[in-house]
């Protein structure tokens, strides 16, 4: 028989499920979670709970949001002739931070991804073609990940939409802000070069 | 682990890389003298990672890397070749994965393999700028056969050794190889070939790889060319390869 009492093995499973949460970490949390003040606890176990309770897909760009259409969509101050298209809902938060873009967002849930079986037609590529051709659109930006994975993601987009008439830009490569000339690889330092911009 | 030093130094090939904690990144390389590795690159998903660029899937990378406990881990990278051409094309880009994919799956850990190293280079190369890549990549997959000691047998029946005629023939996956007309007949799981098609394989096995893609083939000769290797492959790995779906949804209708 284990040492540990049940309820507590249950919790260790559990969290150890979590994305870079090993099975030390998880006993570590678990006695941590044991020894805190009941409303405390009661408190992360409801917050859990509401965040799948209370939270739906925006059934137009398809960020996680409390309300369909989501704050963003149902904005009436958004330009909704522009669309910028996302892999992940941290993204647009992470865009949303520079207070640069008005449009609307496009979260596809994903990139391409071969290798893990994640084609296109596992992301939201068929509703984004279907939002472009409403007709409201003139630009559709895409901002998904500088890899090989965003990059393809990009490619298949740009393909799907040729023959629509909205402008299909992406988002700039280059050198990031910190960076170091010396260090950079040779794709990113081609791509600076190519992008160059008057001064 | 390689050596008994703290760290070392290797020429590898990405071939992929999936998120590890909180900004790191876990990569999968093959080199050539210690096969496949999981290395973990610290910090390369920060948007101001050294490493990150270098680490990029399908390019050939001078690496530095540390002993770890559990994972080595990438001190250094510097990109050595970068396959430009092939990431501009989504066609392409689709035929390095489905390569990327290959190479995981055959290659081992630890296990020295220069000729599979220097076919990878290769391969990676040809969907960089070959025009025919359905041709390239077949015979990728009948030279990643031999290099991982897979190579089927084309020349004598794998039922009763005898040479093989010029006649339409059996393939079975099980079997590893061609069977002739009179061990193949009803056997299970043997499918025919046609001799066109077995001509063909076997000219790829004896001759070099420009030989090879050089070679003006019938779609329809490809065609089955690409059922029979499937399935030899699907046999040997035991599963099907993901990224072939999205091979074949993206193939050019010239291709």
């Amino acid at each position: 028989m284990s040492a540990t009492p049940r309820p507590v093995t249950r919790l260790v499973d559990e969290l150890s499920r979590l994305p870079g949460i090993g099975p030390k970490t998880a006993s570590r949390l678990a006695y941590r979670l044991l020894r805190s003040p009941m409303e405390q606890v009661l408190a992360l176990s409801e917050a859990i709970r509401q965040v799948k309770e209370l939270t739906v897909l925006c059934s137009v760009c398809f960020n996680i949001a409390e309300a369909t259409p989501c704050a963003i969509c149902s904005d009436p101050n958004r330009d909704t002739s522009q669309i910028c298209v996302v892999e992940d809902p941290l993204d647009v938060i992470a865009l949303e931070r520079t207070r640069q873009f008005r449009g609307l967002y496009h979260v596809l849930q994903g990139a391409i991804s071969p290798v893990e079986g994640i084609g296109p037609g596992e992301l939201r590529i068929a509703e984004l073609v279907a939002r472009v051709r409403q007709g409201t659109v003139r630009e559709v930006l895409l901002a998904t990940n500088p890899n090989l994975e965003g990059e393809a993601t990009a490619m298949y987009i740009a393909q799907q939409l040729a023959g629509t008439p909205v402008r299909v830009t992406r988002l700039a490569r280059g050198l990031p802000v910190g960076g170091d000339l010396e260090y950079a690889d040779e794709i990113t330092l081609a791509q600076a070069l190519e992008g160059r911009r008057e001064m | 682990m390689p050596d008994r030093e703290r760290v070392y130094r290797t020429e590898a090939l990405i071939l992929k890389h999936s998120d590890f904690g909180e900004a790191d990144r876990l990569v999968t390389v093959f080199t050539p003298y210690y096969g496949k590795l999981r290395l973990l690159a610290k910090g390369a998903r920060k948007p101001s990672s050294r490493k990150a660029g270098h680490l990029e899937s399908f390019t050939r990378t001078q690496l530095l890397v540390a002993r770890g406990r559990n994972l080595d881990i990438i001190t250094q990278a510097q990109m050595v070749e970068s396959y430009a051409a092939l990431r501009r094309d989504l066609w392409r880009v689709s035929n390095a994965y489905y390569i990327g994919e290959l190479a995981d799956a055959f290659g081992e850990e630890l296990a020295e393999n220069r000729p599979m190293y220097d076919l990878l280079c290769r391969a990676l190369g040809w969907v960089s700028e070959l025009p025919n890549l359905r041709q390239a990549l077949r015979v990728f997959e009948l030279r990643l056969l031999d290099v991982v000691g897979y190579r089927p047998e084309l020349f004598h029946c794998v039922g009763c050794k005898a040479a093989i005629e010029p006649d339409d023939n059996y393939f079975s996956a099980q079997e590893g190889g061609v069977l002739c007309p009179r061990c193949g007949k009803g056997r299970g799981g043997a499918r025919t070939i046609p001799l066109a098609v077995l001509k063909v394989l076997r000219h790829m096995q004896t001759h070099d790889d420009a030989t090879c893609l050089q070679l003006r083939l019938q779609p329809s000769t490809l065609s089955m060319m690409e059922q029979v290797q499937a399935e030899y492959l699907t046999h040997v790995l035991e599963r099907r390869l993901k990224s072939v779906e999205f091979l074949h949804l993206l193939r050019p209708p010239t291709a």
